[in-house]
This record gives structure tokens, sequence and C-alpha cells, in this order.
């Protein structure tokens, strides 16, 4: 792009000659330099498609044809903690929902002295890696006034708040962007001359206008928790994570049909979110499923 | 938040100086403070007090003095090896792979499928993950027999390769490293300007000292805060390696694993006081990250 103005403008300067010189010796060596990043290109793509590549190839070697995939079809587990996943994820994104668009509103429109500390506890999932988290989860909650972890409700509970949590950090992002984005005063403005209370403004005005955020985030929130193993595991949750774990100790071929459909997940949820559009600008993320 | 949507004090809500009538104001926070500090703060607040605490529950700082022995010391040593060593290659092949697709002139779908995939590959990390270099590189994985067949060459044998291994590990890892380094790094790349080339070259540059003294000082707060992030991201990464590892390397989080299912330490204070150490590594590590960012956000605008 840059290459081709380079010589016209080149004469003006002093070291004219010199100048002309070296975008004269790049023109080879260009198409050279294009030959090198094709070269790292290619490198890249036999990196990243070769493990795909040979877990495709290992669920084929099931017999019968396919008996990888149709095994795993036949096993409830598979679907059991699949549709467990994805109901925790679902409870997990309106949580986080319902808790972060009322903060991140308040925080713009009302208490924007306090937006470093929110942002500040925003950030922290990135601090506390997941073990940790879990970590301190167990042992608050395994002993009065709050036994949560001893029961199998008390460990759901867990569970989602602990992947509400982690979600915060790009939820809180994305939904202060698309705030940033939308005229919320003038919006919060209109919906008050007509005698709308706050509640009925953030669920009638905000959300809906929010949609492309909430929307990104809820993908983001989906694809960490469909394959999150650490924080499942440790809670002893019947999840997608430690299913998968578990049948990659006890089985030969369907672990691989199973990560290919897990990594297929990931692509359809962060397929949605390019889909969707203009999400948060920050989509870079280090929590989630490691 | 019922009392703000009281009809009074509706018209001064969206004043210039939010929130200065009213003390009360705070209240539309307290779902957000009362989940993070149920869930999150004191959770980790237990395990700050546990780590200042000794068998007996009489406060000591013997916990920390005591990471120095032998095995917690080397999990620490080899979670910081494996994070350094993948942030940096990640570093550096994500950042040639993010200036081959920006700056290389690759075909502008090359360009989106790779950023595309990489929003995949980052968040493509745990058992999966595990599990497909397992099908690559384990004992029985595709490469590992292709060679053996093609070349009659044995990795595990002759060429003392182990998956199973920090090696393994950094080389699973760059899995999810790299394409986080590309997503940092390629608008990065993309906010060099050409006219700060041009001006280079009017000025009898050659590319050389055009990247010496022009785009490498510019990206460099980027690149090393991105390379700071790609650390924590590696050292806190608990599912990939326990899945790969079965928990046999010896690095921090397979360590914590342990301590929580079944204290293996022999000492809960000392548990808590490495699960401190791993935050405080993650703190320095993030902090780093969103202070070089906020310097390379200078010249992004």
């Amino acid at each position: 792009m840059t290459g081709t103005t380079a010589p016209a403008v080149g004469v003006r300067a002093p070291g004219a000659s010199t100048s002309v010189a070296t975008s004269a010796n790049s023109r080879p060596g260009r198409s050279a330099a294009r030959l090198v990043w094709w070269l790292v290109f290619i490198v890249a793509v036999v990196y990243f498609v070769l493990p795909l590549f040979a877990t495709f190839a290992f669920s084929l070697r099931a017999r019968p044809d396919f008996a990888a995939y149709t095994n795993t079809f036949k096993d409830p587990q598979f679907f059991r903690s699949l549709a467990y996943s994805g109901i925790v994820a679902v409870i997990t994104i309106i949580a986080s929902i319902a808790i972060i668009v009322p903060t991140a509103y308040w925080v713009r429109f009302r208490l924007p002295r306090i937006r470093p500390i929110v942002e500040f506890v925003t950030l922290l999932p990135f601090v506390i890696p997941p073990v940790i988290l879990v970590f301190g989860l167990i042992r608050t909650y395994s002993r009065p006034p709050l036994p949560l972890a001893g029961s199998d409700f008390g460990s759901h509970i867990l569970l989602i708040a602990a992947y509400t949590v982690l979600s915060f950090p790009y939820m809180y992002r994305s939904v202060d962007a698309g705030l940033r984005s939308i005229d919320v005063r003038t919006l919060t403005e209109a919906a008050q001359s007509q005698g709308a209370g706050w509640l009925r403004i953030i669920w009638a005005v905000i959300l809906p206008n929010l949609r492309v955020s909430l929307l990104a985030g809820a993908f983001l929130t989906l694809a960490i928790v469909i394959g999150e193993y650490t924080i499942a595991s440790f809670l002893a949750r019947p999840a997608f994570g430690p299913y998968l774990s578990l049948l990659g100790r006890d089985k030969a071929y369907e672990p691989a049909a199973v990560s290919l459909i897990s990594f297929g997940l990931t692509w359809i949820a962060m397929g949605l979110i390019a889909v969707i559009g203009r999400g948060p600008r920050n989509r870079v993320q280090v929590t989630g499923a490691r | 938040m019922t009392t703000a949507a009281a009809p009074g004090i509706a018209r001064d809500v969206p004043s210039a100086r939010p929130g200065r009538r009213r003390t009360w104001s705070w209240i539309g926070l307290v779902p957000f403070f009362a989940f993070a500090i149920l869930f999150m703060i004191l959770p980790v607040w237990f395990l700050i007090a546990g780590s200042f605490q000794n068998k007996t529950g009489a406060v000591t700082l013997d916990n920390y003095t005591n990471l120095q022995q032998e095995l917690i010391f080397n999990a620490y040593a080899n979670s910081i090896e494996i994070s350094l060593v993948t942030a940096i290659a990640g570093g550096i092949f994500g950042f040639l792979l993010a200036y081959a697709i920006v700056q290389g002139g690759l075909p502008g779908f090359v360009t989106a499928g790779v950023l595309t995939w990489s929003g995949v590959a980052s968040n493509f990390a745990g058992v999966p993950l595990a599990l497909a270099f397992t099908f690559t590189l384990g004992f029985q994985g595709l490469v590992t027999r292709f060679l053996l067949d093609t070349f009659g060459i044995q990795i595990y044998t002759r060429g003392g390769f182990n998956l199973y291994t920090k090696l393994g590990l950094e080389i699973v890892y760059l899995y999810f490293q790299l394409p986080l380094m590309v997503l940092i790094i390629a608008p990065a790349i993309r906010a060099l300007r050409p006219e700060w080339r041009e001006a280079a070259e009017n000025l009898g540059a050659s590319t050389r000292q055009y990247w010496r003294r022009v785009a490498l000082p510019i990206l460099l707060p980027t690149i090393l805060g991105t390379i700071v992030l790609l650390f924590g991201n590696a050292f806190g990464a608990q599912a990939t390696a326990y899945q790969l590892t079965v928990g046999q390397v010896n690095i921090v989080t397979n360590l914590i694993s342990a301590q929580i299912s079944g204290d293996v330490l022999h000492d809960p204070g000392l548990g808590y006081a490495m699960a401190m150490g791993m935050v405080v590594i993650m703190a320095i590590s993030i902090t780093g990250y969103i202070l070089l960012q906020r310097r390379a956000e200078r010249w992004q605008r």
C-alpha cells in the first residue's frame, strides 16, 4: 500500500538518491518479502489445522464406519451434559445481563465518580484464575453460615455464580461500549417525559438498544461456559467439560468426535459474534476454559 | 432501585453532576457489589486470611516463607518457564502472522479468515485442545505414527520427545497464545499510518531505520503489553495442563488442583499462600498489560 507512493514523494528529500535507491531495490525485495509472509501464513495454517485434522482422522478409525459419532449420539450422558452446560450458560447470561446492565447504566449516568472502582472489580476475574476462584468458593461455602457446596442445588448456584463472575469483564465492557454508542441521555429524557420509571427505562428503552452488545457478550459467555472444565469439575457438576475429560480417559475414539463437536460449538458461538457485527471492540478475553 | 423510580426525582436524574443532590444514588450499585463480594471478594478474602494463619489459627507469615520448599518452588519455576516461553514464542510468531496478514500483501480473504480464526482458536482451549494434541503428537498420534511409518523415526524414543512434559505443554499452549497475540497486535499494526513511513522515507530512512526508529517504538508498548498478558494467560491455565498431563507435571495449577481435592501439602495455610502467590503474579501481569496498553493507545486514535 505504502510502497507505490514512496518514489514519487522521495524526490523532495535531501537524501533523495538513497530514498529512490531503496525503493528501487525493494521492488524485487517486495515480492521476496511477500513470499516470506505467505510462508509464515502457511506454517501457521499447518500448525492450526493439523491437530484438528488429526482429531478428525482419529475419530474415523473407529469401526464400523463413523462409530465414534454414532456411539456419541447414542450416549445419553453426552446430551445430558451438553444440556446441563447449555442451561447453565443461559442462566449465567441472564444473571450477568441483569447485574451488569443496570450497573453500567447507573455508573454512566448517576455515579461516574465510582467508575474506576466498578471497572476494577469487573477486571478482577482476569487476576483471579478460575482454579483460585473455585478454591475460594469451595472453602468459603463448605461451612456455615452458607454451606452451598454441600448440596446439589447449592453447587449449581455456586457454578452459575462463578461463571457470572467470569463473564463480568467482557459483559461490562461490551455493555459500556454499547451505552457509549447510543444517545442514552436523550432516550432517557424522552422516556422520563413520558413518565417511565427506571426499571421501565432499562427494560423498554435501554435493553433493546443494546441488543448487539448484549448478544456479543452472551455468545462469548456461551463459548466459555459450554466447555469449561476447572470450576465444573471441582464442584462435581455433570457439565460438558468434565464429561469430555472423563471420556478422554475411558474411551479411544469417541473423545475425538466430541472434541470436534466442542470445537464446532466454539466456532458457532464466535461465528455468531462475527455475524451480528460490531461487537465489543475489545473481544479479547483471558478467562474461561483454559 | 425502586426508590429511584419515584416520580419526584425524575427530572434531575440526567443532570451534569449526577448523584450530587441525593446521597443514596449508590443504591443502584448494590446488586453488583453484593454479587461481587459474595462470589468473588469473600472467597478470595478467605484464601488471603487463611494464608496468614497456621494450623492452630494463629497469625503467621510462615506459609509464605514455606513457599520456598522444593516442591512448591519448582512448581512456580515450571509455571513461570512455560508461561515465559509460550508468551515470547507466541508473541513473536503472533506478530509475524499479524504482520503477514495486515501488511504482507496477502489477499483480503486471508486477512479476514485469519482474524476470525484467531477469535475462535483463542477460545479453543482446555480439555478438547489437550485431546486434539494427544491425537496429533501423543504416543499413537497422527504425526507420531506418520513419522514412524514414513521415515522410521520414533520421536518418543529417538527424538526424546514427550507430549506430556513441559515442552509438550508449551506446544499446546501456543495454540491459544498465538491467536490472542494476533487479535491484539493486528489492529496496532493496522494503525501504523502510511504517512509515517512516507515521512521516514522522505528523510532518507532505510526500511531498517524506519523499523528501528519509528514502527517498533510505536508498537513496542503493545507488543510488550500483549506478551505480559500472554504470560498471565498461560500462567492461569488449568484445564489444558490437567487433562494433558493428568496432573503429573509439577506446575502451580496442577499443584493447587491437588491441594483442593486432597490437601497434598498437608497444610491448608500453605495451600492458601500458594494460591495467593498465583494471584499476585496474575495481578502483576494484568496491571502491566493495562499500563502498557494505555501507553500504546496514544498512537491508535
